[in-house]
């Protein structure tokens, strides 16, 4: 197929439209987020939610037996909550430092969860539920309700963040000044990870499990590089995220059997990549060209007398 | 008669099972400007963050002009550790001074024209309103902590509570901060700095607390700080070169300063 072809499709063909749409709005909503998550150094709990889903889509699949995406992400959600909560009850009631405690969740969760899946497929109806698509994400299962189901959820996620924008800055720059002034931060900070479960649970049916975290963090480690105001770097860590998603949605669509996950996170590195080279004031390779020209300009000052 | 602005009674703090405070008491009258001084881990921080409600004491309590902190936020503002946050977060100088607005500000108000006004003022009187469009990463640390302080200042607060603003500060950022201090007491406010610099309590603070978990002694500097409450806050580890007379003890504060006190 050929690029002309392939923007034609997206615009026309009604699965290609609909897979587009999809991969855009996940990376919209899981860059923006993805930002805060990892500005507070979260990184590795948006990591162990995403794999913490897979035991709540199976067991949604088990209990209802239906193959309706809203009841897997409904189990998703309950179980990236119930992750969140161990791993803070874990971290409070025992001497176990919390990225020990993130790793236990994540590997008992996801653990659990490959054994339900292994057990699941041997259920006939279950093969064609295709819960396996979750682990690497199949874009191609995506329908229209499914998208509108995910732009209101995301819509209602991007919203309260703008909402609480002030209260969320405040919070993830200086926890206890915002204390201080009398904000509730634990509040808040269960809303603002409530907000990143939303986001990790409306990507997982296009980018699965396994990968999820990539499109938290690495739109924002890109995003970082071009800017140093929180709200370009929110903003643009969703376009780099929505890019992306778009394109690699796009290229998995253009190749047979391609799961979506693997090449959406090959693009989003791709971005990440040439920010952390290029990028103005942060890039490596201007970084070293400066260096080099002041070295330089050093030593003629130098030999001159 | 002075009233207390600030009041500890009998507080104790445990972080797990490991005691921090122990049933300290502790009264800053009015108009005072304090020094808290004592080792590393004596529980300085621990004494600042529990007066602002920010850890939970086992027992005791803290109160501000009478009445706990929660019912008196809008008096007290709060300069904490420098070290406590990212500085390569990515926000402008004049952004973060703004913070000190948003109390006051409440919930989901933006801050406007009124709060940029009042965070170019406190900037201009920690001498940093060149500085106001920097990101804060590039800040040098005697910047970042006037920066912090600035945030204070718009908090327009009765009571000030500062964890060691002198902290890897140059000699010109610590006489500027001094003479902030003495400006704000000057003003009738309180104003508590926990201080590592021996040798500068009695040039630049008029009272004094001394902790090591327990409360060793607090008061005037005049009264209280004295050679044998130095030796009972930082105990053996301080080499006392000789006497009794105040300006011979100096000799002794040079002395525990240049002694590990760990
Ligand atoms: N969040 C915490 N959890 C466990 N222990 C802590 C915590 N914060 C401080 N501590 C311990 O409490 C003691 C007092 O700490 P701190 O109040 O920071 O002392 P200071 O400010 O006087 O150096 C130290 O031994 C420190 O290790
Ligand atoms: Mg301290």
């Amino acid at each position: 197929m050929d690029i002309g072809q392939l923007f034609h499709n997206l615009f026309f063909d009604y699965t290609l439209r609909t897979v587009a749409l999809g991969a855009a709005l996940l990376g919209v909503v899981s860059g923006a987020l993805g930002a805060f998550a990892v500005l507070r150094r979260q990184s590795l709990l948006g990591d162990a939610i995403s794999h913490a889903a897979l035991p709540g889509i199976v067991i949604a699949f088990l209990l209802t037996r239906s193959r309706e995406p809203v009841v897997f992400l409904l189990g998703a959600l309950a179980a990236g909550w119930a992750a969140t909560l161990s791993i803070a009850a874990i971290t409070r009631t025992t001497r176990i430092k919390d990225d020990s405690a993130l790793g236990l969740v994540l590997s008992i969760f996801f653990g659990f969860g490959l054994m339900l899946l292994t057990f699941a497929q041997k259920l006939s109806d279950a093969r064609q539920a295709g819960l396996d698509k979750f682990l690497f994400g199949q874009a191609a299962t995506l329908l229209q309700s499914d998208v509108v189901a995910m732009a209101a959820v995301g819509a209602l996620a991007l919203g309260t963040t703008l909402l609480f924008w002030k209260e969320f800055k405040l919070l993830t720059f200086d926890a206890d000044y915002a204390a201080s002034l009398g904000y509730p931060v634990r509040t808040l900070d269960v809303l603002l990870t409530t907000l990143l479960v939303v986001a990790i649970v409306i990507g997982l049916q296009t980018v699965g499990v396994v990968l999820m975290s990539a499109m938290l963090v690495a739109p924002a480690a890109a995003a970082r590089q071009w800017t140093n105001r929180l709200e370009t770097m929110v903003g643009l860590s969703g376009l780099f995220g929505a890019l992306a998603g778009v394109s690699g949605a796009l290229i998995s669509s253009a190749m047979e059997k391609t799961p979506t996950g693997p090449v959406i996170v090959l693009c989003i590195s791709a971005l990440v990549l040439v920010s952390l080279l290029f990028a103005p004031a942060r890039g490596i390779v201007w970084r070293w060209l400066r260096n080099l020209r002041n070295r330089r300009r050093v030593r003629t000052a130098h030999l001159r007398p | 008669m002075t009233t207390t602005a600030v009041e500890v009674r009998d507080l104790t703090v445990a972080y797990k099972d490991k005691p921090v405070l122990w049933s300290v008491d502790m009264q800053a009258p009015s108009g005072a400007l304090m020094a808290i001084v004592g080792p590393n881990g004596a529980g300085k921080t621990t004494l600042i963050k529990a007066i602002l409600g920010l850890v939970r004491p086992l027992a005791g309590q803290a109160l501000i002009y009478g009445k706990p902190y929660s019912k008196q936020r809008h008096l007290v503002a709060y300069v904490p550790q420098r070290s406590s946050v990212d500085w390569d977060f990515p926000t402008s100088v004049l952004d973060v001074v703004m913070m000190g607005r948003y109390g006051a500000l409440g919930w989901l108000k933006r801050p406007g024209s009124a709060e940029r006004r009042a965070a170019l003022d406190a900037l201009d009187k920690v001498g940093m309103v060149d500085f106001a469009e920097r990101q804060i990463g590039q800040l040098s640390g005697g910047q970042q902590q006037r920066v912090f302080l600035a945030r204070a200042l718009v908090q327009n607060a009765e009571v000030y509570l500062m964890d060691e603003p002198f902290q890897g500060v140059d000699a010109t950022t610590e006489r500027a901060i001094v003479r902030l201090l003495q400006e704000l007491r000057s003003q009738g406010k309180t104003v508590l700095v926990v201080h590592h610099d021996l040798q500068t309590v009695p040039e630049y603070f008029d009272w004094v607390m001394m902790l090591n978990v327990r409360r060793i002694a607090c008061g005037p500097v005049s009264e209280v700080f004295t050679e044998q409450s130095l030796r009972a806050t930082y105990g053996g580890k301080i080499a006392f070169l000789n006497g009794d007379g105040v300006g011979e003890i100096q000799d002794g504060y040079r002395t525990a300063l240049s002694q590990p006190v760990l």
